[in-house]
């Protein structure tokens, strides 16, 4: 029995399973690795359509504090960052998102909220990397700020 | 009047209204999310782990706001067995959530869905109406736990320190947020708004957030959890006009771009600023990093562009003005003939020395007067200590801490604005609480903290509160205040009705 991971989370594969050298999953599905804070590479797939912040929860993949205010557009804790190449694709950056943006931690020219961006086709092998928060060593360290 | 750092931003990060690829996100999509996340922050939820120590290391925080449940989150995340209760002044939880973030921004008040899950978790407990310093000290609770994290906020409210300070209609923002969020101790504040111009002094997003709920079309307020007596007193407010001043320049203005795009976009609202003042402005620009970049060019736009034809004739049926001041000090409230009531500011002219964030105002000498009747002074919050066993820096207002730690004080913790001071948005608080959290697993790791000797934790404690006569309010307890508050919201078409009175929670907790 192929688990979730394996098909992509499909819930309607079973009926094509049949067919093992097309397997359903890895054709609609899109495979994102992720780079979390210690450096891992960690690998899961979404569907078409699903933000990124959507496949880190369906996923369960444990980014701490990760989307803290579900998808709204408030807060910055859904921050990645990508290569240049993959940045471009991602389609143009709302006002909001960007106001949102300027807020985030370790934010550089390749930051995006992981909550605006939908997968396609097109970002298959895409990888999307969870900045480290920095701030409060900074600020534990300066007592006189 | 120091310039207000990203002055309690806990408002400046939620943000409502905006549509994004997906669209507009309605309120409940918080909740689809909300079991999920569950499994993500709790992987060891009821896991019976032995990884640290044999006995079960019982922790306790004081303070239910963001920096208390981020910090009981982490720890609970991160450590298998460990145990924590949390304390409350008040029966209800959630602090700033509930009674700082602008009844407009229901998207911030999402992280209670996490909150609500770190409250239910098999190894937490929630205590309300407790008064940590009153009812229980600090001394007992270290008695009783293996180690205490300070999170009890920035209560209090820098003072202007100018002569009619204490005049009528002038208002900390502190009580002014609190009265229209439902702060029990705020609620008999019924602030004077029978006039014409309102000054708000300083210019961070707290001040925003008084600007847009004093200025804002009923129509949107009245869908808020605002409460009913403030949304009455706002119909019949007579406010047209709210200057927002601030010491230093149009670069230094201490909001953040979401809040200042809300005050540009709001319904009914112009701006009307004074050009004189953004002199040499555009030419700073391309030295400012991105994110004070944008800021500022959204100020000069607002401020200097000709508007197009759709913005002019926005502009053009506006009732109401708001503008910043920038280059202004307070120097004195101004009060009638009877010497009781507010009738204008004056405000001492100053100019910059230095350049960027790090310029200094400094006074001219000139002064300039302002007639208003309302004055908000939003010069930022401040920590009170809670227990003089408690090392506190008074300078800084801040529990002096080392990474969380209590400078000379084993087993004492702190997290949230108590440790910072009362800067910064959420996600800020989020990540220092989980640094916080970080420290003591490590110190239990690393037996600096010593668990050998088993505590008696909540036990004991509710024994002594009970001898004390202090009844408190347990999660389920504040569920039973919450869906009463909802049903009735849900009668007058807003998302809850708060319950005004510490007595009235807990005569519906009791039900």
């Amino acid at each position: 029995m192929l688990s979730r991971r394996e098909v992509g989370g499909g819930r309607s594969s079973l009926g094509f399973s049949l067919i093992p050298s097309f397997p359903q999953g890895s054709n609609n599905k899109v495979t994102v690795h992720f780079i979390n804070r210690d450096g891992d590479k960690i690998t899961a797939k979404g569907a078409p359509g699903d933000t990124l912040l959507d496949v880190v929860l369906n996923e369960d993949l444990d980014f701490d504090g990760f989307g803290a205010c579900e998808g709204t557009l408030a807060c910055s804790t859904c921050h990645l960052i990508f290569e240049d190449e993959v940045f471009k694709k991602l389609g143009p950056v709302t006002d909001e998102e960007m106001d949102m943006l300027d807020l985030a931690y370790g934010l550089t020219d390749t930051s995006r909220l992981g909550c605006q961006i939908c997968l396609s086709k097109s970002l298959d092998g895409m990888v999307a990397r969870v900045p480290e928060s920095v701030t409060d060593i900074r600020q534990s360290k300066d007592e006189s700020a | 009047m120091p310039p207000c750092v990203l002055l309690a931003g806990f408002s400046c990060s939620c943000q409502t209204h905006f549509s994004s690829k997906q669209g507009t996100y309605p309120r409940a999509f918080g909740l689809g999310l909300y079991t999920r996340l569950n499994k993500a922050f709790f992987p060891f939820a009821d896991s019976p782990g032995v990884r640290f120590s044999s006995c079960t290391p019982k922790v306790c925080i004081v303070g239910s706001g963001p920096a208390g449940f981020y910090t009981a989150q982490h720890l609970l995340k991160t450590h298998q067995n460990v145990h924590v209760d949390i304390y409350e002044r008040l029966p209800v939880p959630f602090g700033l959530v509930r009674f700082g973030v602008a009844p407009d921004h229901p998207e911030v008040k999402n992280v209670i869905n996490t909150f609500t899950q770190t409250a239910k978790h098999s190894r937490c407990r929630f205590y309300g109406n407790v008064n940590v310093g009153k009812d229980v000290s600090v001394g007992e609770l270290k008695q009783a736990y293996h180690a205490v994290v300070l999170s009890y906020g920035a209560e209090g409210n820098r003072s202007m320190g100018v002569p009619g300070e204490g005049l009528a209609g002038v208002y900390s923002a502190k009580d002014f947020v609190g009265w229209y969020n439902g702060h029990p101790s705020c609620r008999e504040l019924n602030p004077d708004l029978n006039c014409e111009t309102a000054v708000i002094l300083g210019q961070g997003n707290v001040a925003l957030d008084v600007a847009r709920v004093l200025l804002s079309p009923i129509d949107i307020l009245k869908k808020t959890d605002i409460t009913q007596p403030a949304l009455e007193a706002l119909v019949r407010s007579q406010i047209r006009r709210v200057l927002i001043v601030g010491r230093r320049g149009p670069v230094q203005v201490a909001c953040t771009i979401k809040e200042l795009r809300e005050m540009v976009n709001l319904p009914g609202t112009k701006s009307e600023m004074v050009e004189a003042d953004f002199d040499g402005v555009t030419e700073a620009l391309k030295d400012l990093p991105r994110p004070r970049k944008r800021l500022t060019e959204l100020l000069l736009k607002t401020a200097l562009d000709t508007p197009g034809d759709k913005e002019q004739q926005r502009r053009h049926q506006a009732s109401r003005t708001w503008g910043f001041r920038f280059f202004r000090s307070p120097s004195e409230v101004l009060a009638d003939a009877d010497g009781n009531k507010t009738v204008g500011i004056r405000l001492a002219v100053t100019r910059l020395e230095g350049s960027g964030e790090g310029a200094r105002a400094v006074l001219t000498g000139e002064v300039e007067d302002v007639t208003c009747g309302l004055v908000i002074s939003s010069i930022g919050y401040k920590s009170h200590p809670i227990d003089p066993s408690v090392p506190f820096d008074t300078r800084r207002a801040v529990i002096p801490n080392t990474m969380g730690r209590v400078k000379q004080a084993t087993g004492l913790y702190c997290s949230g604005w108590l440790k910072t001071g009362p800067t910064g948005v959420i996600a800020t608080t989020m990540n220092n609480s989980f640094d916080t959290a970080r420290s003591l697993v490590e110190d239990m790791e690393s037996e600096a903290l010593d668990l050998s000797s088993v505590k008696t934790g909540s036990e004991v404690i509710s024994a002594l509160l009970e001898e004390r006569g202090v009844k408190s309010v347990s999660f389920s307890d504040w569920e039973k205040i919450d869906s009463v508050e909802m049903s009735r919201g849900e009668a007058s078409g807003k998302p809850r009705e708060k319950i005004l009175t510490v007595e009235e929670m807990i005569q519906v907790a009791r039900t």
